[in-house]
C-alpha cells in the first residue's frame, strides 16, 4: 500500500499560474527589504553580463545561471552569522554573492583571471569565499552534501553554535548520498539546514520524469529531519523558514530541511531561454516569469509607499554600472602563470 | 618488540593524546574486530565522540570527514577494506584530491583515509583488493604504503599531521612484523620517499608494503643461500613517486626486478620500470627490467587457488635468479 501525504506533493507551487501577486511583507522592516531587493537586483544584473559574455564566447567555461531563482540565496544569506559555513553545487553564482563575496573576484574567475576568488583555477562550477563563510561550491551533483554535514560534525565535537547550510538542487535528491547524508545528520543530530532550491528541472528533465512525487521533503520526512516547504521566489518566505531552520540548527534541534519552490529561465548551462541543451522547453515560461520574486518583492514594497519606478530604475542603472566597471577591471586582469598547474597539486 | 598491528595504535594513541582537533570515524570502531589488533579500545580511552563509529554510508562518512577537515579537524576516515572506499570513490578522486587546487591553493585538506588490504582468508574477490595504483594515478592523494612497524605508526602520525589529502594503506599480512621501535619521529611527507633497506652489487629489488616483507626475505635466501647481493628499495611513498635513488641503484647493479601484491597493467611495478628506464642509458642495463605481480585476474576463494595467486618469497627468488642466468 502507497500513503502519501503532505510531504510528498508540492501542490499549487508547481502550478505556474499561481503566486503572481506582490508577497505578503507585513510585519518586516522596509529598510532591510530594500536592501535585499537591491541585493537580488545586483545578483540578476550580475548574471545577465555573465550571460553575455557566455553567449559571446568571451567566458567560456561553464555557467549555469540563477536569474529567477535569486530569493533562496538571499532569504537565507541573511540569516547567516560568522563562523557558520556554506557549501554550494553548480549554480552558485548567487550563494556566492548573497555572503558577501567580491563581485570583481566572481567575473574574473568565471574569466580565468589570475585575480579570481579561486585565483583562476575553478571558473563558474568552483567558487569560494571563506571570509564570507562559502566554503566551496562543486559541480559533481550531490559532492557537498556530505561535506557540509561533515564541517556541522566539526561544530558539533567543537561545542561551537555554529551552523553549516548546504544548498543543493532537486536533481541532487536522486543521488545517493543524499540519503546516506540526510540519515548520518539525523543519527548523529548535526546542525545543518539543506536548502533544496526545487526549480523542478534537472539539466533538462522535468521532475515528473525522474521522480513519482514532485516534492522532495518527503526524503526528510523519512530521515526524521524537520522540514518546511515555501515559495521559493517569494523572499519573507524564505526569510521566516531560514530564521526557524537556523535557529533550531544552531540550538541543538538537529538538521533541518528547506524547500525552495522556484523556477529556472534560462537554460541548464549557458545564457539560452529558449533551449536546454538541445531541447526546447515545453514549460511555460512565460507563466513563470510571472512569478517573479524580484517583481513581487517591487510591487510588494511600491504598495506600501516604500518604493516606486523611479527608484527601482535607479537600482537597475546602479547595478549595472557596478556590473560593467567591475566586468572592464575583471577582463583586464592577468591569466594564471603556467607554474600554477604543478604549484597547486598539494598546499604550499 | 613491538608488531605492525600494535605500531599502528600507537600512532592513534599518539595523535588523539596530543591533537584534540584528530578524531576518527568510519564502521565497526566501537568493536574493531576486523582491524586486527589496531584499534582495540580506543573507543574506551578517547570517547565514542572522537571515536565514532557509524552508519553503513562510506561515501557519506568520507565526505563529511572532507567537510571535517575544512573545518579544521583532522580526521581519519577508516575503511576496514580497500574495496569499501570505492564506494566512497567521489569523496576521495573528485572532492579530497582536487580541493586544494581548484580553489586556487587557497585550502589545506589534513584528511587521512585508511584503507586496509586484507588477502587471503578465502575472501575473495571484493575483499582483497589492493588498488594502491589506481590511487597513486590522482594527483592530489599522498599515498602511503608502511611495510615496517616504524612507519606503520611514524608514516600515520606524519599523514594526519600533514596538509593534504592522505590515503594510508596498511595490510593485514604484515600485522606480526615485530621491531624495536625508536620514539616517535615526527615526519614531514613531503620528505618521505623509497628507503634502501639493503645494500648489494647483483640486482635491485623494489617493493612496497607486503611486497617489501617478501624482498627482504628473498634477499636474505638469496645472500645465503645463492650468494647473491641486493639492493633492496621500500618505496613508502608511492604518490607522488620519486624513483631517483632506485635509479642510481640501476646505474650500479644493471638489473632490476619489482615486486607488487597488486596487478600488473597500468600498476604501480609499470611505474616504476618506467621511471628507471627513462633514466638509465640502454647499455647499462644487463637485462630487461622485470616484474612480480598478482595474475591479472580477481582473488580466488579457494585456498588452492589462493596459494597459486600470491606470489611468495620464492617466486622472488626465481624470478631474481632467472634474470641473474643462474637457473
Amino acid at each position: 500500500m502507497i500513503t502519501t501525504d503532505d510531504s510528498h506533493h508540492l501542490g499549487k507551487l508547481a502550478d505556474s499560474n499561481s503566486y503572481w501577486d506582490p508577497i505578503n511583507i507585513d510585519g518586516e522592516d522596509p529598510r532591510e527589504l530594500l536592501d535585499q531587493l537591491r541585493l537580488m537586483v545586483l545578483i540578476r544584473c550580475a548574471e545577465e553580463r555573465i550571460g553575455e559574455g557566455f553567449g559571446k564566447g568571451v567566458i567560456r567555461c561553464p555557467c549555469h545561471l540563477v536569474i529567477g531563482q535569486e530569493v533562496p540565496a538571499v532569504g537565507l544569506a541573511s540569516r547567516i552569522q560568522k563562523g557558520d559555513k556554506v557549501f554550494g553545487a553548480h549554480r552558485s553564482h548567487a550563494h556566492y554573492l548573497a555572503l558577501g563575496g567580491d563581485l570583481r573576484k566572481l567575473l574574473a574567475e568565471v574569466l580565468g583571471r589570475d585575480t579570481g576568488c579561486s585565483k583562476g583555477m575553478g571558473g563558474s562550477m568552483h567558487l569560494i569565499a571563506l571570509e564570507q563563510g562559502l566554503y566551496g561550491t562543486v559541480p559533481i551533483v550531490g559532492a557537498t552534501i556530505p561535506i557540509a554535514a561533515g564541517a556541522a560534525l566539526a561544530a558539533k565535537l567543537d561545542k561551537s553554535d555554529s551552523v553549516v547550510v548546504s544548498f543543493l538542487g532537486d536533481g541532487a535528491t536522486e543521488e545517493g548520498v543524499f540519503h546516506e547524508t540526510l540519515n548520518f545528520a539525523s543519527n548523529f543530530q548535526l546542525p545543518v539546514v539543506f536548502v533544496i532550491e526545487n526549480n523542478l528541472f534537472a539539466s533538462h528533465l522535468h521532475m515528473s520524469l525522474r521522480q513519482p512525487f514532485d516534492s522532495t521533503c518527503r526524503f526528510a520526512q523519512a530521515h526524521g529531519v524537520s522540514w518546511q516547504r515555501v515559495d521559493g521566489n517569494d523572499l519573507v518566505a524564505m526569510k521566516r523558514a531560514s530564521s526557524l531552520a537556523v535557529c533550531q540548527a544552531r540550538a541543538g534541534a538537529g538538521p533541518q530541511l528547506i524547500e525552495a519552490v522556484t523556477y529556472r529561465w534560462r537554460g541548464h548551462v549557458g545564457d539560452r531561454e529558449d533551449q536546454d541543451v538541445g531541447v526546447a522547453r515545453k514549460e511555460g515560461l512565460e507563466s513563470w516569469k510571472k512569478r517573479d520574486p524580484i517583481q513581487r518583492l517591487a510591487l510588494a514594497l511600491e504598495t506600501s509607499g516604500r518604493l516606486d519606478e523611479g527608484m527601482l530604475q535607479d537600482m537597475r542603472k546602479k547595478s549595472q554600472t557596478v556590473v560593467a566597471e567591475a566586468w572592464e577591471q575583471a577582463r583586464l586582469d592577468p591569466f594564471p602563470a603556467a607554474e600554477a598547474l604543478l604549484d597547486r597539486v598539494y598546499f604550499k | 618488540m613491538t608488531n605492525y598491528g600494535t605500531a599502528i595504535r600507537d600512532g592513534f594513541v599518539y595523535l588523539l593524546a596530543n591533537h584534540p582537533e584528530v578524531f576518527t570515524i568510519g564502521q565497526g570502531l566501537w568493536s574493531p574486530w576486523y582491524v586486527g589488533n589496531s584499534m582495540t579500545n580506543l573507543d574506551k580511552e578517547f570517547g565514542k565522540e572522537r571515536v565514532i563509529d557509524t552508519p553503513v554510508s562510506e561515501l557519506a562518512c568520507t565526505g563529511a570527514a572532507l567537510g571535517a577537515a575544512l573545518a579544521g579537524k583532522r580526521p581519519i576516515v577508516i575503511h576496514p577494506r580497500v574495496d569499501f572506499a570505492l564506494l566512497a570513490i567521489d569523496q576521495i578522486v573528485n572532492q579530497a584530491a582536487k580541493w586544494c587546487h581548484m580553489f586556487g591553493g587557497q585550502v589545506s585538506v589534513p584528511l587521512t583515509i585508511r584503507a586496509i588490504v586484507n588477502r587471503g582468508g578465502e575472501q575473495g574477490a571484493q575483499h582483497s583488493q589492493s588498488l594502491y595504483s589506481w590511487f597513486a594515478h590522482i594527483p592530489g592523494l599522498r599515498v602511503i604504503l608502511p611495510a615496517t612497524a616504524s612507519d606503520a605508526r611514524d608514516l600515520l602520525v606524519a599523514s594526519v599531521l600533514g596538509r593534504d589529502p592522505v590515503l594510508y594503506i596498511d595490510d593485514r599480512w604484515l600485522y606480526e612484523q615485530e621491531e624495536e621501535l625508536a620514539p616517535i619521529q615526527i615526519l614531514d611527507l613531503r620528505r618521505e620517499g623509497p628507503r634502501q633497506t639493503s645494500k648489494g652489487e647483483d640486482i635491485t629489488l623494489v617493493g612496497a608494503s607486503y611486497a617489501s616483507l617478501l624482498c627482504k626475505k628473498a634477499d636474505q635466501e638469496l645472500r645465503r643461500n645463492h650468494g647473491v647481493t641486493c639492493d633492496v628499495f621500500d618505496l613508502r611513498v608511492i604518490n607522488p613517486l620519486n624513483c631517483e635513488t632506485i635509479v642510481e641503484s640501476v646505474q650500479r647493479t644493471g638489473r632490476l626486478l619489482v615486486v607488487d601484491c597488486d596487478w600488473s597493467s597500468c600498476g604501480l611495478a609499470a611505474e616504476v620500470i618506467a621511471q628507471v628506464a627513462e633514466c638509465v642509458e640502454p647499455a647499462v642495463l644487463r637485462c630487461r627490467p622485470a616484474r612480480v605481480t598478482l595474475p591479472d585476474a580477481p582473488a580466488p576463494t579457494s585456498s588452492a587457488l589462493e596459494s597459486a595467486y600470491y606470489p611468495k618469497m620464492t617466486t622472488v627468488v626465481e624470478r631474481a635468479m632467472s634474470l641473474l642466468k643462474k637457473v
